[in-house]
């Protein structure tokens, strides 16, 4: 099993909750689609193809300042756990680490994981650079990102067409190839009921919510991905200041939404904080929707001052440990799957004690 | 028992669609042809994307007109996808098809983008960069000002060496 704490920042820099905004924004992420010119795109090219389209990328990283540390996985050689971490951390898609009916992924898929950009290689794109930072910044995502892309696209050829930009295998994504999501926890706007008018007026703006994982998965914990669903027709600072603005707005929003349940429903509110505290600090098994929603509480109450022994970048943490495969992977891989409820609810009492004797 | 398509009342229902409208949960039913109308995959049909619905509805791209003189598929020249391998699977096979199929790309951009073309970065491969060693200068001066624009000082260290040793000032 690969051990993730070998990852720049152990994986979770981008939890730390130390960006801005970082009491509703988790992350940043920005993805640009690349492929290479001369070659079939991945899900056309042949198995040799797509080996030497991996082999040109991985010469032109070792030239790079961005990805030269980079830790390499190969995905279509590593077991199904560690692939399902490396989703569950954000840094490989649902396509490349849990295929459909359970087969393999694509032969030469590979992730490149530097400190603060990495590289999916034969996604649906042979290149998928992503910047991923805490907090809610734009700026600092895309300046990683671009490093990385200015400096492999000095080193191989990317398909690029004088009228239509950057090429990609999905019309949705050419031009810009650029993709910017903001991870947002809007509990507030949930609590209100006003988050279905909001969520509205993404789509009359352009812009577009997913849940957790991205594209096709639930909203889970009040947790939403804010993005661009446009990529043509509008400059990277273009489409990345639109997004700054409506994400702004959204902020106003929830906090606006957190002010009213503060000043309307007081009772209410904390007694729906200590609750989810209460239950997670305690209780012998926990589901893993039940510990997202339960965690989403206890976020908000660490957002409002409400629960000053937790800090967000606990909260953060045990948002990435609960999941399926993290759970998996702390028992080392084996366990009955009725087992896994009540390992997750282990580990999260054993990290809030840890917590509360730290803070206490 | 089965409901009728709650927009034609013609046809039997195969999706139910939950929509919030003003605040209001509403559900309403179609019939696949409604369906394919709204861009919605009922998965009856043999669309494999949700893209794939999107252009079945939209009726622009693998339609049976694209076809060549003797009513062979449009293949593009390079990779030997046709339209109706895009219509299926939603993706394309190579940069070449975005010059094959150019002409069924084009409407479907306007619909997805409201544009039809590139406005972002320019990029320029680096066996098309001019030659020679001004060339190599203006390269390492612009690669230097990025450096320096995205705060990557290691890099523009680097860069910066190297355009001293390349001469001048």
């Amino acid at each position: 099993m690969i051990d993730l704490a070998l990852l720049p920042d152990g994986g979770l820099g981008w939890l730390d909750g130390s960006g801005p905004e970082s009491h509703l924004v988790l992350s940043t992420r920005i993805r640009l689609a690349r492929n290479l010119a001369e070659h079939r795109f991945s899900a056309q090219a042949t198995e040799a193809e797509r080996e030497a389209v991996l082999g040109m990328v991985r010469e032109a990283a070792e030239q790079s300042v961005t990805l030269r540390r980079a830790m390499v996985f190969r995905l279509d050689s590593l077991p199904s756990l560690d692939r399902q971490l490396l989703h569950e951390r954000h840094v490989v898609s649902k396509e490349l680490s849990v295929p459909e009916r359970g087969g393999v992924p694509r032969r030469a898929s590979a992730v490149l994981l530097g400190r603060d950009v990495g590289a999916m290689v034969n996604e649906e794109d042979h290149l998928r650079l992503q910047g991923l930072v805490s907090g809610l910044s734009l700026e600092a995502a895309y300046a990683a990102v671009r490093r990385a892309d200015v400096e492999l696209g000095q080193q191989v050829a990317f398909a690029f067409h004088p009228q239509f930009g950057y090429l990609t295998s999905c019309p949705t994504n050419v031009g810009t190839g650029l993709r910017a999501s903001i991870l947002i926890h809007l509990p507030g706007l949930v609590l209100t009921k006003e988050i279905h008018r909001v969520l509205q007026g993404l789509s009359q703006v352009g812009l577009t919510y997913r849940g957790l994982y991205g594209e096709g998965s639930e909203v889970v914990g009040n947790f939403f991905q804010l993005s661009n669903q446009t990529t043509l027709g509008q400059s990277e600072s273009e489409l990345l200041d639109h997004l700054s603005r409506i994400v702004g707005q959204v902020i106003g929003h929830e906090e606006k939404a957190r002010q009213i349940l503060l000043r309307d429903a007081p009772s209410i509110l904390e007694d729906k904080v200590w609750r989810a505290f209460g239950l997670l600090r305690h209780a012998r098994s926990l589901g893993f929707e039940e510990a997202m929603n339960l965690l989403s509480g206890v976020r908000l109450g660490v957002g409002l001052g409400l629960v000053p022994d937790v800090g967000m970048y606990t909260v953060n943490r045990l948002l990435i440990e609960t999941q399926p495969a993290h759970v998996l992977a702390m028992a080392g891989g084996v366990l009955d799957e009725a087992e896994v409820p009540v390992r997750r609810a282990r580990h999260v009492r054993m990290i809030l004690e840890a917590e509360a004797g730290r803070r206490g | 028992m089965s409901a009728m398509c709650t927009q034609c009342h013609e046809r039997e229902a195969v999706v139910r669609l939950t929509q919030v409208q003003e605040d209001q949960v509403v559900t309403i039913r179609l019939c696949e042809r409604c369906a394919a109308e709204r861009g919605v995959d009922t998965g009856v049909g043999q669309l494999a994307t949700p893209l794939g619905g999107f252009l079945a509805a939209l009726g622009a791209v693998g339609s049976t007109v694209e076809a060549d003189g003797v009513g062979r598929p449009r293949a593009c020249p390079v990779c030997g996808s046709t339209v109706a391998d895009f219509r299926s699977g939603g993706r394309l096979g190579c940069a070449g098809c975005w010059d094959a199929f150019a002409d069924s790309l084009l409407p479907l951009l306007r619909r997805l983008h409201g544009s039809t073309h590139h406005a972002g970065e320019p990029y320029r491969a680096p066996g098309q960069r001019p030659a020679g060693p001004g060339a190599d200068r203006q390269r390492l001066a612009e690669q230097l000002e990025l450096a320096v624009a995205t705060e990557n000082f290691e890099l523009a260290a680097e860069l910066r060496d190297q355009l001293r040793s390349t001469g001048g000032d």
